[in-house]
C-alpha cells in the first residue's frame, strides 16, 4: 500500500519547510498552505514519494479503523486519499492540513514535541473524518460500507417491531462539529441515537447527510420489507390511542392508494396477511359484543 | 442470594439490587401478604409456598417443608392469616433447613412469583408512586429515537404471561416500544412489567409533561434547524387553542415526539427523495400525527356527518375532547356544536360517564 515511498531521498523543498517549521513552529501552517498553493497537480505524487522516515510505517489508517470507538468508519482506499481532487477544500478545514495529510498516508517524518504531534494526530482523525464523508458515497466507499452494514457493524435498530435491522450511520448536517452521529434505520425510516456513548461523540459530518439514502439508491435490494405493525398500547386489554392508531393506519392506506395510482411497488410486507387479520379481528370482536349482551 | 448472604437484608432488596434488575420496584411486604393480591399466581408457580416464603424471609415454626408441599393452600392461609407475634424465623436461619438443589428451584421459584406480583404491584396505587419516582429518576433509560430528544421511557411487556418477551421500553412521546440498550435486560421477562403498566401511568400522571425535553432550547446549529423546523410544524398545528384534553390526555403531551417536524425525511445532497422512488420513504405514517387533534375525536366526527339520525347518542356521550371555557372561540362548526352541548348540558348534569368534564367545568 503505502511501501511505494520509503527509501526515496527527500526532495530540497521538503528538507526546508522541515528546517523553517523546525525554527519558527507557528509558522507551521502558513507553510502547509504554501505547499498546496505551489504544489499544484502533482503535489500528491510528490508526498508520496518524497517521506524518508521509515519509522513510520505504522499504518496510521490501520490503527485508525480498528482502534476503539472508530468501528463506524471503513478504510479509505491510499488513491482516493492520495488524488487532490478529492481533498478540495479541506485545507481550510483542518488545522495543520498537510502534516496532517502526511500523518495519515503513513508518510509523516516531522519532529515535533508531544503537543503538537497531539495537535497533528486531532487534524489527522479530523481530516480522516471529512474525507471519509466523501469516500463512502464514491463505488468502492459503498461496497465497503455495505460490507459493514451486512455484519451489523452499525448496530441493530432498537425499535422492536423493526425485528433487529441493521442500522446505518448519518448526520444530520454536512457541516463539521454541528451534530454527532446519528443511526438510521431503513424499516422504520427513522433516527436513532447510538447506544454507545464512545459512538455518540463521533462527528455526524464524517457520514453525512445523504450516504445512506445513496446506498440504497444503489443497492435498491437490500431495502428491508416495511412493516405495518404498529404496537398499541393497552390497558388491560384495552387499547389507548386506538383512534390516532387508526388514523395513522388511514394515512398508510393513503400512501398506498397513491403508489397503486403510479403503478409503484409500496414494498409493504404481508399486505393480504394483514388485511385478513383486521377482518377477523372485527369479527371476533363482534363475537363478544353479542356474548355480553346475551349475559346481561 | 439473600439467604446465603450474612447481611440482614431482605430478599426482596437484594433482588432489586441485582445487576439487570434496576427497573424493579421494591415490592412492600403488605401488599405481598394480602392474599387477595395473589389470586391465581398459585398454578402459575411452582413451589408457590416456599417461593413466597423466601420473598418474605419467613420461615414457619413447622420444619418438615416436604409434606406442606401437598397442603399447600391450608398452610398457605394459614401463614398469611396468622397474626401470632413470633410465627417466623429469619432467612439465615432457614438456610440450613433446605438442601442446596431445593433452594436454587425454590429460589427461581421465587423470582418468578416475585415477577408476577411485582406486575400487578406496580399497577397498585403505591407501586405506580413508587415506579413514578424511578421515572423521574430516570431509572428505566430515555427514547434511542432522535426525535423524542431523550423521553423518558417505562418498561413494559408484551405478553402478560411469563416466558414470551424479554422487558421493553415504552416511550409515551412516540407510543413506541424499544429494546433496552444494555443486554442485561434481556434476561428480564416482560410478563414482570405487564402490558398496562405504562399506558396506566401516563393516564395515572397526566400532569407530568412528556415533551419536555422536546420543547427545550437548542444548543448547536442542528439543533437549531430542527428547532426551525419544529416552530414550523408548531404553525402546522391547527389545534383550537382551547381544546384542553382528548380522551383525557393534554394536547400537548399527546405523542410529543410525532407529527409534522419530528418526522425524518431522507434527502441526498439536500435533495428530498421522492416517495414514488424504490427507495422512497414509506414509514412516514408511523411518526404522524393530525395536526388538529380534534381529528381524533372519531364519535362525534361520526355523528357529525349524518347529523338527523335517530339513534345519534347524547351529545354527552360523543365527549372525548375538553374545551377550556371562556379561551377564544374557534369558528368551526364541530367547536360551536360543542359549546352548544356544554351550556345546555350545565356543570353538574353530564353523563356519569363523562370524567372529561370534571376539570373544565370546575
Amino acid at each position: 500500500m503505502s511501501d511505494a515511498g520509503q527509501g526515496v531521498a527527500a526532495s530540497p523543498r521538503d528538507q526546508v519547510r522541515k528546517k523553517i517549521s523546525e525554527l519558527i513552529p507557528s509558522l507551521e501552517g502558513l507553510v502547509s498552505d504554501l505547499r498546496v498553493d505551489y504544489g499544484g497537480g502533482h503535489g500528491a505524487m510528490d508526498d508520496f514519494n518524497s517521506e524518508t522516515d521509515s519509522d513510520y510505517t505504522s499504518y496510521w489508517r490501520d490503527w485508525f479503523i480498528s482502534s476503539r470507538g472508530n468501528e463506524y468508519f471503513c478504510e479509505i482506499d491510499e488513491e482516493y486519499l492520495t488524488d487532490r481532487f478529492n481533498l478540495t477544500g479541506l485545507n481550510t478545514e483542518v488545522q495543520y492540513y498537510q502534516y496532517a495529510l502526511d500523518l495519515v498516508t503513513d508518510v509523516f517524518d516531522f519532529d515535533c514535541d508531544d503537543d503538537m504531534r497531539e495537535q497533528i494526530e486531532k487534524s489527522a482523525r479530523h481530516l480522516y473524518g471529512l474525507v471519509h464523508a466523501r469516500y463512502i458515497v464514491t463505488t468502492r466507499g459503498l461496497a465497503k460500507m455495505l460490507e459493514k452494514f451486512k455484519k451489523s457493524d452499525f448496530g441493530k435498530c432498537p425499535r422492536v417491531m423493526c425485528e433487529s435491522q441493521p442500522l446505518l450511520p448519518m448526520g444530520q448536517s454536512d457541516v463539521a462539529n454541528s451534530s454527532p452521529v446519528k443511526l438510521y434505520c431503513a424499516r422504520c425510516e427513522d433516527l436513532y441515537n447510538p447506544k454507545s456513548s464512545r459512538h455518540a461523540i463521533i462527528d455526524g459530518a464524517y457520514f453525512g447527510t445523504s450516504f445512506h439514502n445513496i446506498l440504497f439508491q444503489v443497492y435498491p435490494n437490500m431495502l428491508p420489507p416495511k412493516s405495518q405493525r404498529r404496537y398499541e398500547p393497552k390497558v388491560f386489554g384495552f387499547k389507548v390511542h386506538a383512534a390516532a392508531a387508526r388514523w395513522q393506519a388511514d394515512e398508510r392506506e393513503m400512501l398506498k392508494d397513491r403508489l397503486r395510482g403510479a403503478r409503484i411497488e409500496s414494498g409493504f410486507e404481508e399486505e393480504d396477511d394483514d388485511a385478513e387479520e383486521e377482518e377477523e379481528d372485527e369479527e371476533m370482536e363482534g363475537d363478544g359484543f353479542e356474548g355480553a349482551a346475551v349475559q346481561q | 442470594m439473600s439467604s446465603s448472604s450474612q447481611v440482614t437484608e431482605s430478599w426482596i432488596s437484594s433482588f432489586c439490587g441485582l445487576l439487570g434488575h434496576e427497573y424493579f420496584a421494591e415490592v412492600s411486604e403488605d401488599f405481598i401478604e394480602d392474599d387477595f393480591n395473589l389470586t391465581g399466581l398459585q398454578s402459575q408457580v411452582p413451589m408457590y409456598k416456599e417461593a413466597l416464603e423466601m420473598i418474605l424471609d419467613v420461615e414457619p415454626e413447622d420444619d418438615d417443608d416436604e409434606e406442606e408441599e401437598e397442603e399447600e393452600d391450608e398452610e398457605d392461609d394459614e401463614i398469611l392469616g396468622d397474626e401470632r407475634p413470633t410465627p417466623y424465623r429469619r432467612a439465615s436461619d432457614r438456610r440450613h433447613l433446605r438442601i442446596a438443589s431445593d433452594l436454587s428451584v425454590i429460589e427461581s421459584s421465587a423470582e418468578l412469583l416475585y415477577g408476577l406480583i411485582h406486575q400487578r404491584y406496580i399497577t397498585s396505587r403505591p407501586g405506580i408512586q413508587q415506579m413514578a419516582e424511578k421515572y423521574e429518576l430516570q431509572h428505566f433509560g430515555t427514547c434511542p429515537r432522535v426525535h423524542c430528544n431523550s423521553t423518558k421511557v417505562l418498561p413494559v411487556g408484551l405478553n402478560d404471561s411469563p416466558g414470551h418477551e424479554t422487558v421493553k421500553l415504552f416511550c409515551p412521546s412516540c407510543l413506541d416500544v424499544y429494546t433496552p440498550p444494555n443486554s442485561r435486560f434481556q434476561t428480564v421477562d416482560g410478563a414482570f412489567f405487564g402490558t398496562t403498566f405504562p399506558s396506566l401511568f401516563f393516564m395515572t400522571f397526566t400532569d407530568l409533561d412528556i415533551g419536555s425535553g422536546i420543547r427545550n432550547n437548542p444548543t448547536t446549529a442542528a439543533q437549531a434547524l430542527i428547532q426551525i423546523q419544529a416552530e414550523n410544524a408548531k404553525n402546522s398545528n391547527t389545534t383550537p387553542a382551547n381544546v384542553t384534553s382528548i380522551n383525557g390526555i393534554a394536547p400537548h403531551n399527546l405523542a410529543p415526539g410525532i407529527g409534522a417536524g419530528n418526522i425524518y425525511e431522507p434527502r441526498i445532497y439536500g435533495f428530498r427523495v421522492s416517495e414514488r422512488a424504490k427507495s422512497g420513504p414509506r414509514m412516514k405514517w408511523l411518526r404522524m400525527k393530525p395536526a388538529d387533534v380534534t381529528e381524533l375525536d372519531e364519535t362525534r366526527r361520526y355523528w357529525e356527518n349524518p347529523p338527523d339520525d335517530a339513534d345519534r347518542p347524547h351529545d354527552d356521550d360523543l365527549n372525548m375532547v375538553d374545551v377550556a371555557e371562556g379561551k377564544s372561540v374557534d369558528s368551526r362548526k364541530k367547536i360551536s356544536a360543542r359549546r352548544k352541548r356544554t351550556n345546555g348540558s350545565g356543570n353538574g348534569g353530564g353523563s356519569p360517564m363523562d370524567t372529561n368534564g370534571v376539570g373544565a367545568a370546575g
